[in-house]
């Protein structure tokens, strides 16, 4: 489906994702299926580390360069017979794509998982010119059925149970039995892969994405744990691939490089159980393959960012680390980022899609914890790329005027120490006698996004500052009477004597 | 690394804000283990780092606040702030806040490099060993994100609290994850923030352990205000009360003792 986008009621989303529990329930997965498996994974491999850096490495050197390799590849790929499409727009891109699935006459069209499909609308597009674009991934398969965007880029349907997937799958599959026996999750995966095969042998054309662009090779290489890809792209007469530019790397031993920090860094896995590179259409003497062999190559918004502040953005390799170890992303899941991208990554990626006028939540919608950065597998600095949003939207006055104002309150103060002591002294004892002697506050006038939630503790009688000039004049009184007692005990002993 | 003048190295405490504001009592923990350290201990006059100003985009207040901070503070052997938070922002954010202005950029630079927090300090550049506490009980700790993920603060407090005579450590599950206060965000998101913070109490309190300590103010008073609203008795205070011997006074958010001061 095409994405509305909600990012502006980013507050709204996530205050009725809190309140949903099913949803609730579902993220608990996240952690379960995520963190502990990609810790493990992670701690076994003992270069895990040097291989991050190499991954971030390669990532730069290609940016650096990208209009050469975007160049190579699109050499190759043709030699191979290939045809490499550019799309500068989300709007080019579908229609290159309707283009040719309408030469071929297509009337279904089976997709792997493709983030840029999403990003582009292309399901609703092929809908409204009458071809049934087919999702082979079971969780895009299933959010398909339910007219729903992904909520994960990995893990598109991880905010739904089993319970609403039978209920799907019921009221999809009308024509199946209705006493069939749906319990188990493979008795779902069963009848998933049942419907699906029919759809991928009638399937005029299929779409994947890439998680690779080889400039070396014009090789595409998708990653998959179903195999759905692998029958999407071999299946049909045509296939095309869709990919973003950023998606480009040198070379064979390169993709390998990435590849041992990919899947470990998203599912835990060592490796995907498919690993698919795929060069140019059928050859003679090739047992299988498709006829015509396309590459639609996305810009959308991201050369602008090669240049600027949010290259680094660029490196990401689509692996959802970030999301599973966020705890915004974990309180909230993904659909309350309002747009395709969710969590940390699509915090500082949507702003640049979408522009920060729409998606100003998202790069505020953060701790700063650092947790995203701590596991980014190509290093990506996420928390200081969202506050490089946080100064655009301050200079441009996109921030809220509460936020403006109490800063300026408070920096009105805090850069004047002598008005700064004296008026915090002030306010902490008004606070303190507010507080009485109950040690914490319920209620506190301005906080009530605070005691809403929390007790506010009373704050001690008066400032440090204030008691430690006290208590240091206090201690310089006492050696002064101390050596003052000393001298007068030195007389008095001269006398005795 | 800074040259020490003399054999007691002079420390500027930075006591951050929130410690200034509503909890003095760390400050002088702060004081205390330093001068046991060997330390001598000044503090400047002072306000905020500038921290909400820079997180908020607002990069010209946060120069400003940096500038003065950077000025106060550069006469010293060292800065040291019982924050992680705070201590991060000095030591990694002003460097970065100058780029491009080679004056202001040397200068952040330098008190960075001579900038640390507390209980890191302690150990990896006073080399303290272990303090002279006895506390029979069992406590639980907190890793604040920045401490632990900017400035690699994990073991330092550890092996202190290990020093404490009768004391346990009962680690929590998930002691390096978030506690949702994330300084202006607790206010802006303060529903997502909730949800973040009750994980993070539930966490605590399956423990069993009376008390939760961390590095933070921040942090400690977005996990005491939840479990108090949740009546759990846990009480909480900042890792220096601990060590310095301060265990026994009021913790954070309970009423003062009657009678005393």
């Amino acid at each position: 489906m095409t994405v509305q986008i909600t990012s502006p009621k980013f507050k709204k989303n996530a205050r009725a994702a809190l309140k949903d529990a099913q949803l609730q329930r579902a993220l608990g997965k996240v952690e379960a299926g995520f963190i502990g498996k990609r810790r493990a994974v992670a701690s076994r491999l003992p270069e895990f580390e040097v291989l991050r850096d190499l991954a971030r490495d390669i990532k730069d050197h290609t940016l650096a360069h990208l209009d050469l390799y975007l160049e190579a590849y699109e050499r190759r790929v043709t030699e191979e017979g290939g045809t490499v499409h550019w799309a500068a727009t989300a709007e080019d891109a579908r229609r290159i794509i309707l283009d040719i699935c309408k030469r071929r006459e297509a009337k279904t069209v089976t997709k792997g998982k493709s983030m840029i499909a999403e990003e582009i609308g292309l399901n609703d597009h092929l809908v409204e010119h009458g071809i049934a674009p087919v999702e082979t991934d079971l969780g895009e398969y299933i959010i398909q059925l339910r007219n729903e965007a992904p909520s994960h880029i990995i893990a598109p349907a991880i905010h739904l149970n089993r319970d609403q997937i039978e209920a799907d799958f019921r009221r999809s599959h009308a024509d199946l039995p209705a006493e069939r026996n749906l319990d188990e999750p493979a008795s779902l995966m069963a009848e998933a892969r049942a419907v699906l095969r029919a759809k991928f042998l009638a399937a005029d054309v299929g779409i994947t994405g890439a998680n690779f662009l080889i400039a070396e090779t014009g090789t595409s290489v998708i990653v998959t744990n179903e195999g759905n890809g692998d029958l999407t792209q071999i299946l049909p007469k045509t296939h095309i691939v869709l990919a973003s530019i950023e998606k480009l790397v040198p070379t064979l031993e390169d993709v390998t490089t990435i590849l041992r920090v990919l899947a470990r860094s998203a599912t835990g896995q060592e490796m995907s159980v498919y690993t698919t590179f795929s060069t140019g259409p059928r050859r003679a003497g090739d047992p299988d393959g498709p006829e015509e062999y396309h590459v639609v190559i996305l810009d959308n918004g991201r050369s602008s960012m090669i240049g600027g502040q949010f290259r680094e953005m660029l490196r990401c390799i689509r692996c959802g680390a970030c999301m599973n170890h966020c705890p915004v992303y974990g309180a909230v899941g993904g659909h309350a980022y309002g747009w395709v991208y969710p969590g940390p990554m699509g915090a500082v990626l949507t702003p640049s899609l979408i522009g920060i006028d729409k998606a100003g939540h998202l790069p505020n919608a953060s701790t700063f914890c650092g947790r995203c950065e701590e596991v980014c597998p190509v290093r990506i600095p996420l928390p200081k790329l969202m506050r490089y949003w946080r100064d655009r939207e301050f200079e441009r006055h996109l921030s809220p005027a509460t936020v403006r104002w109490g800063l300026g309150l408070w920096a009105l103060f805090a850069r004047r120490p002598w008005l700064y002591r004296p008026a915090t002294r002030l306010a902490m004892k008004t606070l303190a006698l507010f507080g009485g002697r109950r040690g914490r506050m319920h209620w506190l006038p301005l906080a009530g996004g605070w005691t809403r939630h929390r007790d506010f503790p009373v704050p001690e009688r008066d400032t440090f500052q204030a008691q430690w000039k006290k208590h240091r004049a206090e201690e310089a009184r006492k050696k002064a009477q101390a050596e003052a007692e000393a001298v007068e005990a030195g007389k008095a002993g001269e006398k005795a004597t | 690394m800074a040259e020490v003048t003399g054999p007691r190295p002079r420390v500027g405490l930075f006591v951050t804000c929130l410690v200034d504001l509503i909890r003095p009592k760390i400050g002088f923990a702060a004081a205390k283990l330093l001068e046991d350290a060997g330390c001598t201990v000044e503090v400047p006059s002072q306000s905020c780092c500038g921290q909400p100003a820079y997180n908020s985009g607002d990069r010209a207040t946060t120069r400003q606040m940096a500038e003065r901070v950077i000025a106060t503070f550069e006469s010293y052997d060292y800065v040291v702030a019982p924050s992680g938070s705070c201590a991060g922002m000095i030591k990694l954010h002003y460097p970065e806040l100058f780029a491009g202005d080679a004056g202001w950029q040397r200068r952040a630079d330098a008190l960075g490099a001579r900038t640390f927090e507390l209980v890191s300090f302690l150990v990896d550049v006073m080399k303290v060993e272990r303090v002279n506490v006895i506390y029979e009980g069992t406590v639980t700790y907190h890793d604040s994100c920045s401490g632990l993920r900017e400035l690699g603060i994990r073991e330092q407090p550890r092996k202190l609290l290990g020093s404490v005579a009768g004391l346990t450590v009962a680690e929590m599950k998930d002691a390096d994850v978030c506690c949702g206060f994330g300084g202006t965000f607790c206010v802006k998101y303060p529903e997502i923030s909730n949800a973040i913070v009750e994980k993070k109490a539930e966490n605590i309190v399956a423990t069993g352990a009376p008390m939760l300590l961390a590095g933070d103010l921040g942090c400690l008073m977005n996990m005491a205000g939840k479990l108090q609203r949740m009546r759990k008795a846990v009480a909480v205070r900042h890792v220096a009360e601990m060590l310095a011997g301060m265990a026994r006074e009021p913790a954070i958010g309970e009423p003062p003792k009657t009678g005393g001061a």
